[in-house]
């Protein structure tokens, strides 16, 4: 009893938290460099599909994006349920993809321009009609460097 | 005179701040995939241009995928998993099935798809293609350089175009 009684009478010692911000600290840096800044709101919801004979976009800054998918749920009451283009902040329609990308090309140099591309971020259940506008369009604009964005993996994951 | 013994600053709080730094960017940022099938658009032909090139029709693998994501291949059922092989035969046939293609240079792959079909599955059949493609030109890279197709430089990388060029050509859905 002896024994038992003085144990508890010195406590245990408060557990050092000098090294908590060295590993918040840690995390953060990790996040910092493995994240990009969000840039668009999306407004339509998408899960992109599978392929695995992909390339990486080297330089973020020469993309423009295009999102196809269903609306979310808050702007399906005006937008309804079928599956709409938006481009950077707004829903669009297919004729709207051409000039958006004409106004994206006015903003760059000149020896920028033929490298431009236009990446194609469409939800994997959409039906190739609308993506076939999209492509229609860019035809015209003569923007004819795409990517259809794709997640890594087999395509066994898109059924 | 005695000094003042420094306290030390207190770094408690320390830990907060990082906190607070770390949620900024957890919600600001996403992680971002940048990958993705990379393609060429074919450039609009003007609409007086009428001679297009003759094309014989057994140099022509026709993929009709339909509404429903029922794909056909040159008039037979066929199931993602068999695109690559399927699409591998017809471009090394080099004229030895008269149904097939002449050789890997005059092979051209149509895909005719619906406005219905999934951009799923056309990304799936799109991918197999290219795989065929990727795999073929990686074998002839090795046979005649012994290096893969990507290790190859430019000049190098040309010849093994030219032999097995990517002529995927895709139909407007009315």
């Amino acid at each position: 009893m002896g024994k038992f009684s003085k144990k508890k009478d010195g406590g245990t010692p408060a557990i050092s938290t000098a090294s908590l911000p060295d590993i918040v600290f840690m995390l953060l840096f990790f996040f910092m460099v493995a994240t990009v800044m969000r840039d668009n709101s999306m407004k339509v919801g998408i899960k992109l599909p599978s392929a695995d004979q992909i390339k990486k976009i080297e330089k973020k800054g020469l993309v423009s994006f295009v999102y196809v998918g269903k609306p979310i749920p808050q702007y399906q009451a005006k937008f309804g349920k079928e599956p709409r283009i938006q481009i950077n902040d707004a829903f669009a329609d297919a004729k709207d993809v051409g000039p958006a990308f004409l106004a994206f090309k006015a903003t760059k140099r000149q020896e920028e321009k033929p490298l431009l591309i236009t990446s194609i971020k469409a939800d994997k259940d959409v039906g190739m009609g609308i993506i076939t506008d999209i492509k229609e369009e860019l035809r015209k604009v003569n923007a004819l460097k795409v990517n259809y964005s794709t997640n890594k993996g087999g395509v066994e994951k898109n059924q | 005179m005695a000094r003042r013994k420094l306290e030390e600053i207190n770094a408690g709080s320390m830990a907060d701040i990082a906190f607070l730094l770390l949620i900024f960017f957890l919600v600001t940022t996403t992680m971002e995939s940048n990958y993705g099938i990379r393609r060429k658009l074919p450039p609009i032909t003007p609409p007086d241009n009428t001679d297009q090139p003759v094309i014989k029709k057994r140099n022509v693998l026709e993929i009709n995928i339909n509404g429903r994501d029922q794909m056909l291949i040159e008039g037979n059922l066929a199931k993602d998993s068999e695109v690559k092989d399927i699409t591998e035969k017809f471009i090394t046939n080099n004229g030895k099935d008269p149904k097939s293609s002449d050789n890997p240079q005059k092979a051209v792959i149509q895909i005719k798809h619906t406005r219905e079909t999934t951009y799923k599955k056309y990304i799936s059949v799109y991918n197999e293609l290219l795989a065929a493609y990727n795999e073929l030109r990686d074998k002839y890279a090795k046979k005649k350089f012994g290096k893969a197709f990507d290790d190859l430089n430019e000049k190098q990388q040309k010849e093994v175009k030219d032999y097995y060029p990517q002529k995927i050509a895709e139909s407007v859905p009315k």
